[in-house]
């Protein structure tokens, strides 16, 4: 991945939310570039979705502000907020299928709904989505039919029908073992390289997730650490972040920190 | 004496805390209802979703409804055979048990049935929707929940209910025939021209007016709570969370339903 891009898709700034008594999130900022991937990475609990959420307008901040291309989500109407979200695809830790639907059926949802296209270009559109993600037999099965990888491709497959200009990703390989991640991480490359999203990636997967990433960033104590390029992440000083990159990659030691270095370019 | 202090306390502030509960629970009802029935005029409009509602409100609940129908009646021609017969007035059988349908049984039984098949199905499909995330998707598809879920379910609910509703009444009155007439031995003429000379426009008009507020109160209730599944304040979330409310909606909207029943009843009579 390249880091090509300064203009901002999407910006926190000073964002705070509490639950109850609980503050997840406390001064948050983080700034998602256009055209790359953003990877949000931290221990269970400490608010990677809570983010996520409040980019896609799902919760409001108390304080502080989201701006999707420079719109304030959290000041936005429903009719506005329906507007910027066009723009959104998602791909749910729990894919979000409707099971009642066919697997074709779920991918065209949001062209039947949002468009006046045709049923001969829905077809097209949908089959093309299908085919790329190497479910093209699969159209006419029901969610219930299908392994959790191929959930998670149809997820995929429904969140780019429209050509979104931002991605996100939930926990996208949770539940799937490494053939069927490495398979979304290819999926998720390859469309990437064709439709030109950025995307917004929170997950566990430490450090496979790196090699996907153009920035990462460390949620931690409801604030956020890094969002800086993996190379510099894995190098920081930052005892926060070392502490986590030794906890999910191995201890580093200081002299092996740079031939540690190992993952490759994708 | 402190300790009573604290009691007295706690009691206030828990009394506090349902209230406002139930405020802000009340305040959600209202405003979902206000999205709903907006979201019904909005274009663009689609057939096939109501009818597909309708199926599944209106027509799976036929059967259901006319065998219920038709007990209520036979009940209604032996009770109200043998209480007539005390003053001789077994002629007025037919003009009885239309009029009990038409005005009071009819409606409430329905709606009650209505509640049991459809309410609880609907309460628990919402329920599971908002556990999975769908409704998120739906929104983050920048699609309107309200327009693609709800809007489909009130207006099948309220259409369905009047039709169901004339059908239970229908079913009664053949019942209470079968009972009366077939094997009580009640005039066949009497049965009929009592009915005819006795049940009026505003009897019908009572029973429709009840149907389609009992409609759109079993789909409200019943869409409402699952919808807000994730803000119930036992925690909402898993089988148990639907579970729970879907129990909470059934229970709801038969209360709501007999509440409404007195209501109308005292402003229509």
């Amino acid at each position: 991945m390249t880091q090509k891009n300064t203009k901002f898709a999407i910006e926190l700034i000073d964002v705070e939310r509490s639950f109850g008594q609980q503050q997840v999130l406390k001064k948050v900022n983080l700034v998602v570039r256009e055209g790359t991937t953003t990877v949000i990475v931290g221990p269970s609990g400490q608010g990677k979705s809570v983010i996520l959420k409040h980019m896609l307008g799902l919760l409001k901040p108390d304080a502080g502000k989201v701006l999707v291309y420079g719109q304030d989500m959290a000041s936005m109407s429903k009719r506005q907020m329906k507007e910027v979200r066009k723009d959104f695809g998602v791909l749910f830790q729990n894919v979000a299928l409707f099971d009642s639907m066919t697997v074709f059926d779920n991918v065209a949802l949001p062209l039947r709904e949002r468009t006046d296209t045709s049923e001969t270009e829905i077809r097209d559109n949908v089959e093309e989505k299908l085919a790329l993600m190497d479910l093209a037999e699969m159209g006419a099965k029901y969610p219930a039919q299908l392994s959790g990888g191929m959930k998670k491709r149809v997820g995929l497959a429904r969140a780019l029908v429209m050509k979104p200009r931002i991605v996100f990703f939930d926990e996208p390989t949770t539940g799937l073992d490494v053939s069927k991640s490495n398979e979304i991480y290819r999926l998720f490359h390859k469309t990437q390289a064709k439709l030109k999203y950025s995307a917004v990636i929170v997950s566990h997967d430490v450090p496979k997730i790196f090699k996907l990433a153009d920035y990462v960033a460390l949620i931690h104590d409801g604030e956020i650490l890094g969002n800086m390029s993996p190379e510099q992440f894995q190098l920081s000083d930052n005892p926060v972040i070392r502490a986590f990159v030794e906890e999910t990659m191995g201890p580093i030691y200081s002299s092996e920190r740079e031939e540690r270095f190992f993952y490759e370019k994708v | 004496m402190m300790w009573m202090v604290h009691t007295v306390g706690r009691f206030f502030q828990k009394l506090g805390g349902d209230f406002l509960f139930y405020l802000e629970q009340a305040g959600r009802m209202g405003i979902f209802l206000g999205a709903c029935l907006l979201s019904i005029v909005r274009p663009p409009f689609k057939l096939g979703p109501i009818v597909r509602q309708m199926h599944f409100i209106g027509s799976r609940s036929t059967f259901v409804i006319l065998f219920t129908g038709s007990f209520t009646g036979m009940v209604l021609a032996l009770q109200g055979y043998y209480t007539l017969r005390k003053f001789g007035s077994e002629g007025l059988l037919g003009a009885a048990v239309a009029l009990s349908l038409l005005r009071e049984l009819g409606p409430v039984i329905a709606a009650l049935m209505v509640v049991g098949r459809a309410g609880s199905a609907i309460c628990a499909e919402v329920g599971i929707m908002r556990n999975s995330e769908q409704i998120d998707a739906l929104e983050c598809m920048a699609i309107d929940p309200y327009k693609y879920l709800m809007a489909p379910k009130f207006v099948a609910g309220i259409l369905s209910m009047p039709l169901l509703t004339a059908i239970f009444d229908m079913a009664g009155i053949v019942g209470g025939y079968l009972v009366g007439v077939s094997m009580l031995g009640v005039n066949k003429g009497a049965y009929f021209q009592q009915m005819y000379a006795s049940v009026v426009w505003n009897d019908v008009k009572m029973g429709l007016v009840k149907s389609l507020v009992f409609g759109l109160l079993i789909i409200w209730i019943s869409a409402c709570k699952g919808y807000f599944l994730h803000l119930e304040r036992s925690g909402g979330f898993g089988a148990e969370g639907v579970s729970r409310v879907t129990t909470d909606a059934v229970v709801l909207s038969s209360v709501a339903i007999l509440v409404w029943d007195y209501l109308l009843s005292a402003i229509m009579l």
